[in-house]
């Protein structure tokens, strides 16, 4: 099954390589992995998606955690929780084509961000299968090119305060770069 | 008052402690070697890199500090990686240093440039890449840090030499490693010492799995006092072994692939298995669909990624091992049916004796099994052995009986050949006191014996014993088992190993006849200095018992009965 997992990590050079390379070296495939800025300065965090059972789901969660820029995890498969994707999707239509394709955006709630003579990108956030769903009834109209962020999650309430994840005391020594900067990266 | 980060990273590791360092210079680290003679620490000239990381790894072992190795950059830290690897799955504390190009260079395939953080990455703790003299202090301390705490392990420093060559003041207090509390933090579904407890008290037919992580822990004497407390027989896994005295009437000596028959059996008939400090690997649990299928199960490990890996247990409990063995025992009991289990196991014994070789008519052959029975008995069992990995490492293992815990250094996990020799400098250097002997096989001694060196440029008393049988010997056993006898590749020729020890100015032996095994140990034993025996042994002998990789536990390979038929001829 797939469980999600919210991972603070120190934002440092190479972080992002060390916990996909902890997902490869264990044999976890990763479904969907996010990262970006928490509202804690020098603390990123990831929303990764691996599809495992829940001794799998343990064993990673421990794993993460020898992980030394690895500050906390959250398993919030379980915990009442919003995810979220984002997608730009391209659609090559013109003539009447376009004005089907505008209602459609319409009962979705998504966005026109840009229209060109040829085509209109669509923005649209929820969840994947939203997403999903919306793809299928455009696909029709000729989908040319489309990026989605993956999932990013969060759990409802007041519960993500579980632990606070107190920002880096000292600048650390740099970590091995090999991965780049997490706080841009995506894979 | 401003220092170069090359006299920093020696000021680190004096403030850890560090006496002793094992290593190879190179441009890449040169301004750490020329700032190290202002320190007073012993440096140990290695004659490859890789055995400068079993040096440390053997000092580990042996000591319980942190081992310390250092490289220069490109091939200097590339030979580091099967030493590293090595520490990494036998859980030993070292710390790596090395040498990389200057900071500007990094990423333009400069002379000697590897990336060696990214190299090792998965087969270390954790690494850093530090590019200046700021970060030399805080890396070097928490690499220290790091490599000892939990489940302890390699850590790599990789500096850049612009790095050791820049200047800064250093704050002693600040670089102080603020390791993540995250780390130790106990998450929900933790096993309970109760539950624990209540199995144990319960268990007609309990069992203690005793693993590396007893010595680790220091919880020698508390699995005794476990194993006394509730009359509850002990079996050893390979790096358990000295954790719990073999002479101990409850330790029933080391489970798993050449375990001891009874042992396997035990397991496969206990009621409870108590595994502590163990990884259930699949060396000592053979196929997982039929082992231990009557046990409940409790885990104690200090790595919680352990629990429920190979085998599913009942109470999973991830905690330092003393801790959690001293918080259980005061509510421990004896319940009377433990006699009638100490009694089965004692009939499961069986025809073992029979089998064993040692019990077996002289049949004018060297065995290797009586050589090391042989050196156990003239050094009173009280020698710290280093083994390397082979046949001669199981025959170590069945045959040496030790008393005394860290009194066996050998690779598990990773099963290195070559390590001995340099493990063994590593130790004797921990522990000069003690009477250090290398058990050999002639594969893995031709794959570092190049530090025979080493041994004498530092003037170590120490004894190597080859175990000579002209074969990659387990090679060619499992060939005999499952490959039809085809001995593609074991044969196996070697120099003349007493001469080769006199041309590096060691004392040498070469002993053919059982007869003469007692004069050569002795004699070795009395120089004190080094001295090396060519045993040369029977070569197609093979260990028993064996359970196939993969099969059942209980299955086990047996020793044809009686050897002297198949063997006198
Ligand atoms: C570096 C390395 N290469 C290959 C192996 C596979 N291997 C395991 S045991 C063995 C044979 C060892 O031969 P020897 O050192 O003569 O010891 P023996 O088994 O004969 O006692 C080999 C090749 C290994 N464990 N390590
Ligand atoms: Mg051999």
């Amino acid at each position: 099954m797939l469980h999600t997992f919210a991972v603070y990590v120190d934002n440092k050079p190479g972080v992002l390589n060390r916990v996909s390379s902890l997902f490869r070296r264990r044999a976890f495939n990763i479904e969907s992995l996010t990262v970006g800025h928490t509202e804690t300065p020098g603390v990123s965090r990831m929303t990764v998606v691996v599809d495992t059972d829940e001794y799998g789901a343990r064993r990673l969660e421990a794993h993460l955690y020898k992980l030394v820029p690895c500050r906390r995890v959250d398993n919030i498969t379980a915990a009442a929780s919003i995810a979220r994707d984002l997608a730009l999707i391209k659609v090559a239509a013109t003539g009447e084509a376009r004005t089907h394709v505008m209602q459609l955006v319409d009962v979705y709630r998504a966005r026109i961000v840009d229209v060109s003579p040829e085509s209109l990108v669509i923005e649209t956030t929820g969840t994947e299968d939203k997403i999903d769903s919306l793809l299928e009834v455009l696909r029709p109209y000729g989908v040319v090119e489309m990026v989605r962020t993956g999932r990013v999650a969060m759990a409802r309430g007041a519960s993500s305060a579980r632990r606070s994840v107190a920002p880096p005391s000292r600048p650390a020594p740099v970590a091995a770069e090999s991965g780049g900067d997490v706080s841009h990266g995506s894979v | 008052m401003k220092r170069t980060g090359a006299q920093i990273l020696w000021e680190s590791l004096v403030r850890e402690g560090v006496t002793d360092v094992f290593g190879y210079p190179g441009g890449a680290i040169l301004p750490a070697y020329d700032a190290m003679l202002g320190y007073p620490i012993r440096h140990v000239l290695v004659r490859h890199e890789q055995g400068a990381t079993h040096m440390a790894d053997g000092y580990a072992r042996a000591s319980g500090k942190v081992g310390v190795a250092i490289a220069t950059s490109g091939p200097g830290a590339t030979n580091m990686v099967t030493g590293i690897a090595t520490a990494m799955m036998d859980s030993s504390p070292i710390v790596c240093i090395t040498g990389q190009v200057g900071s500007k260079l990094i990423g333009s395939d400069a002379f000697q440039e590897t990336d060696i953080t990214g190299i090792t990455l998965p087969i270390t703790k954790h690494n850093y890449l530090v590019t200046s003299a700021e970060d030399v202090a805080p890396a070097v301390l928490e690499a220290f840090a790091v490599a000892r705490s939990g489940r302890p392990g390699p850590v790599l420093v990789d500096i850049t030499k612009d790095a050791q060559q820049a200047s800064c003041e250093v704050d002693w207090d600040a670089a102080r490693p603020n390791l993540s509390e995250a780390l130790d933090e106990a998450l929900p579904g933790d096993g309970d010492a109760r539950d624990a407890i209540a199995l144990i008290n319960a268990a007609e037919r309990p069992l203690i799995l005793a693993g590396h992580g007893v010595m680790l822990s220091g919880a020698e004497r508390e699995i005794v006092a476990l194993a006394e407390r509730g009359q509850i027989p002990i079996a050893v896994t390979l790096l358990g072994i000295g954790g719990v005295a073999a002479a101990h009437p409850l330790n029933l000596g080391m489970m798993g692939m050449h375990g001891e028959a009874w042992v396997n059996h035990a397991i496969q008939e206990a009621d409870l298995l108590i595994a502590l400090g163990m990884r259930f690997d699949d060396r000592v649990t053979g196929n997982l669909t039929t082992y231990a299928r009557e046990a409940r199960k409790i885990h104690v490990d200090i790595d919680r990624a352990e629990l429920n890996k190979n085998v599913r247990v009942d109470v999973a409990i991830a905690k330092d091992l003393r801790s959690a063995v001293d918080e259980w025992l005061p509510h421990v009991v004896a319940p009377g049916t433990r006699a009638a289990w100490l009694a089965r196991i004692d009939s499961l014994k069986g025809d073992s004796a029979v089998r064993d070789i040692q019990n077996l008519p002289d049949d004018g052959h060297l065995y290797a099994a009586h050589v090391i029975n042989d050196l156990w008995r003239l050094t009173h069992g009280e020698a710290l052995v280093v083994t390397d990995v082979g046949q001669h490492q199981m025959w170590e293992a069945q045959y040496y009986k030790h008393n005394r815990s860290r009194s066996l250094i050998t690779s598990g996990g990773l099963g290195t050949m070559g390590f001995a020799l340099p493990a063994a400098i590593g130790a004797k250097i921990a522990c000069p006191e003690s009477e250090v002997w290398v058990v050999v096989g002639d594969g893995g001694f031709q794959m570092t014996m190049a530090e025979l060196a080493t041994v004498v440029q530092e003037k170590l008393d120490i004894n190597v014993a080859i175990i000579n049988n002209g074969y990659l010997g387990m090679v060619r056993q499992w060939q005999e088992f499952f490959y039809d006898k085809r001995y593609a590749a074991t044969p196996i020729s070697g120099p003349n190993f007493a001469k080769l020890a006199e041309a590096f100015g060691i004392a040498a032996a070469t002993v053919t006849r059982r007869a003469d095994v007692n004069d050569a140990v002795e004699a070795a034993r009395r120089l004190k200095r080094a001295a090396l025996i060519d045993f040369q042994v029977e070569q197609e002998d093979s260990v028993y018992p064996m359970v196939p990789a993969g099969a059942d536990l209980h299955k086990m390979i047996r020793r044809p009965s009686p050897i002297v038929e198949t063997a006198a001829d």
